[in-house]
């Protein structure tokens, strides 16, 4: 049977899976999915605790904070937002094409590299195996496996595009293409190194060139991992849970252009003030303000999708962690280019508020995003009824307060932080010569972090439970079908 | 019940851009990524191809000298630690900067620093001028017992960089891969790394032996106190030089 005849024939009491797509796929990567976010936020709880209470290093160097840290963030974006993405790719669009995926061998394979990949990261970051740059700090061999994995990855993708049944490309599949072929980009310019044994190498640019192209890379692995695919993934699921077609079909084609073009500027805002030309350090400032336009393009076309449903959002916990997710979005945007102005970046640099921003953008955006797409799915993936559906609403409100807590207490250790520092008297002597003092007074704001961050790892082992029982659960009766699914 | 193609699939948009865009570029896959590459690349082609190293300046290689083989193996812990998650290397040229840390962070400092290692995250102070500011013995003591030499500090203590030793031939690996990108090093062979460890190292051992800690050339806490102690040492000596700085 064509794919497209399955689909036009909404009518049919069908279970809502297509037989003829490749849904075990998308069942793999929201398995692996699920469990690396509860592993990369535990870590994350963890090392939040070693802040808070030194002794919690335990001594140890596999457990020291310097080499867990690494673990959190690599674990979070690329095991937990890395599955979200291929979850959500490999779910979405084999219906946005109607077709079944490219190859099925390919996204196993792309299924099982990855998550060796991860496994290889988990293993070798705590035992102190890294190249030391931020977010790239997996070893030269696992950088070659990322590099084929993603090749991998890519031929399927493009190849399920080569073959589609339809012949226009949704605006979720050019978000999609924009990360696919990016990150290739980013990933391999910025690992190029000379090897010195099998687990150490140095990279090809060295100083402030290392640190451009780190922050290049770094700051557009923000940019097109964790935004890109994920307004791609918002332009098919906010749609598909409110029930509404997309906002404005225009304002999807200016932001993306837009987004897409200026993102990759902005990189050395994260070198404020070094010794990096002032030209490059301008260019990004100015690029990030811009950014605004395109960012919020993006956030209005989402929350404008919105109208006419708001009083399901009332009620659908799914729609409020949307909701949520796009707001973060705009407020993190806002925040982002505000802190790449010179001088509030004097004040901001260095500081808990960095981890705070980072935070609104990964909790809020990210997370909240990856919560609604994955509770959307799981009764139409898996065929069942959610096991706790009133769990929803309360991993909702848990992760909401968490992410309050969290981004306040760091909004106030960073300003803390940044006047204290630069706080002279009227002797023009520092008024708090002692780095440490400083430190010490950070404690509380630790706790609450703590606090915050805890609640948010509560609400995600819910959802863990939830969907465990859900697939253990009985299968949904087909004449209770009435899934929305036309696609 | 929305479709989402419904929109895609309707009447002919009104403006220019957007029939171009419906016409060519969402049918045109092929198309679409090239442009989309393309797009991507200005910004990081603009930016990055002006900081090769050929058009930052012939000079300055002359005005710093690349780390020691013992200070590429302290260098290596200070990775392998992850120090760079709680500490910068990047002193701003602020009042309140330069007074509790000393001079501001030139680009030629960071010359043989590959990875850089400017961080991004300032829980314990900035290292960049931290050479020559503390005795070899208080590094010793911190590193053991970060409690011992600063009270309130929550960083984590390193005792098993006493008790684990550096190995020769693996930190030639490091110098010989790194004389590949252009650092000089008169003496790659194993032979000539080793004698380059021992005498930096027995340096170390004596400072340490005068405050009353015993260690050995090859202990990686003697690497790491080399590597501490050779942090902003260059720049210093520059702007002594020069009559700049402080």
């Amino acid at each position: 049977m064509e794919p497209n005849s399955v689909a036009a024939d909404s009518s049919r009491s069908a279970p809502a899976v297509t037989p003829n797509y490749d849904d075990g796929i998308v069942k793999m990567f929201f398995t692996a999915t699920v469990i690396w976010g509860i592993v990369g936020m535990l870590v994350g709880v963890i090392i939040a605790l070693q802040l808070a209470w030194w002794p919690a290093n335990l001594n140890l160097p596999w457990t020291s904070f310097g080499r867990l840290r690494p673990l959190h963030t690599n674990a979070v974006i690329f095991a937990f937002a890395g599955n979200v993405c291929f979850t959500g790719i490999y779910h979405s669009m084999q219906r946005l094409l109607k077709t079944r995926m490219f190859n099925d061998t390919l996204s196993r394979i792309h299924f099982w590299g990855w998550q060796l990949i991860i496994v290889s990261a988990a293993v070798s970051l705590p035992m102190g195996l890294t190249q030391g740059k931020e977010y790239a700090e997996l070893i030269w061999p696992i950088d070659v496996a990322v590099t084929l994995i993603w090749v991998a990855f890519a031929i399927n993708f493009f190849g399920t595009i080569a073959i589609r049944k339809v012949q226009h490309l949704y605006v979720a599949i050019w978000f999609y293409m924009s990360f696919v072929l990016t990150i290739a980009v980013l990933h391999i310019v910025n690992s190029l190194a000379i090897p010195a044994t099998l687990l150490r190498s140095y990279p090809i640019y060295a100083g402030l060139t290392d640190g451009l192209v780190q922050w290049w890379y770094g700051h557009n692995a923000v940019g097109f991992f964790l935004t890109t695919p994920f307004l791609g993934l918002m332009y098919y699921y906010l749609p598909r849970a409110a029930e509404r077609p997309v906002f404005s079909y225009r304002l999807s084609i200016i932001h993306f252009w837009a987004l897409v073009f200026l993102y990759i500027w902005a990189g050395p805002h994260h070198l404020l003030y070094s010794a990096l030309p002032d030209w490059a350090q301008t260019l990004g400032m100015v690029f990030s303000v811009i950014l605004i336009a395109p960012s919020w393009g993006g956030m209005l076309n989402g929350l404008l999708t919105l109208k006419g449903a708001w009083d399901r959002v009332r009620t659908d916990p799914i729609l409020k962690m949307m909701v949520v997710a796009v707001s973060f979005y705009g407020m993190s945007t806002f925040e982002g280019p505000m802190m790449s102005i010179r001088a509030v970046n004097g004040l901001a640099h260095y500081t808990n508020w960095v981890i705070g921003h980072v935070h609104s953008g990964a909790l809020g955006w990210v997370g909240m995003m990856s919560f609604g797409m994955l509770y959307w799915l799981a009764p139409r993936l898996f065929n069942r009824p959610l096991a706790y559906p009133k769990w929803v609403s309360h991993h909702f409100w848990l992760a909401t307060i968490g992410i309050v807590i969290y981004t306040v207490a760091m909004w106030a250790a960073g300003l803390m932080e940044g006047l204290q520092w630069r706080a002279i008297n009227d002797a023009g002597q520092l008024v708090n010569p002692i780095f440490l003092d400083i430190t010490a007074r950070l404690q509380p704001f630790m706790l609450l972090r703590l606090l915050g961050g805890g609640m948010y790892l509560v609400g995600a082992i819910m959802m863990g439970i939830n969907f465990w029982q859900t697939v253990n659960g009985p299968e949904r009766p087909e004449e209770a079908d009435a899934l929305p699914q036309a696609a | 019940m929305a479709n989402m193609n419904s929109e895609h699939d309707g009447e002919p948009q009104g403006t220019a851009y957007g029939r171009f865009h419906r016409r060519v570029l969402e049918r045109r896959a092929a198309i679409m990524a090239i442009a989309t590459t393309l797009a991507i690349s200005v910004g990081g082609l603009v930016e990055i191809i002006p900081m090769s190293p050929a058009s930052m300046g012939p000079e300055q290689p002359a005005m710093v000298s690349p780390y020691s083989p013992l200070e590429v193996a302290g260098r290596d812990m200070y990775l392998r630690e992850g120090c760079y998650t709680c500490h910068s290397q990047m002193v701003r040229p602020m009042r309140a900067e330069i007074l509790r840390y000393g001079e501001w962070s030139r680009a030629f400092e960071y010359t043989y620093d590959r990875p850089f290692q400017l961080g991004s995250r300032r829980l314990g102070p900035d290292l960049h001028r931290v050479g020559g500011k503390y005795p070899d013995a208080w590094h010793y003591e911190h590193m053991r017992d970060p409690r011992s030499t600063s009270p309130g500090s929550i960083m984590p203590a390193y005792p098993w960089m006493i008790d684990h030793k550096i190995d020769p031939a693996d930190i030639r690996a490091s110098v010989v891969a790194l004389s590949k990108v252009g650092h000089a090093y008169d003496d790659t062979s194993l032979e000539g790394v080793t004698a380059s460890l021992e005498a930096q190292g027995a340096g170390i051992v004596a400072n340490l032996a005068t405050a009353g800690v015993s260690a050995e050339w090859d202990d990686e806490i003697v690497a790491m106190i080399a590597y501490m102690q050779r942090l902003g040492v260059d720049g210093r000596a520059v702007f002594e030089a020069e009559g700049t700085g402080r």
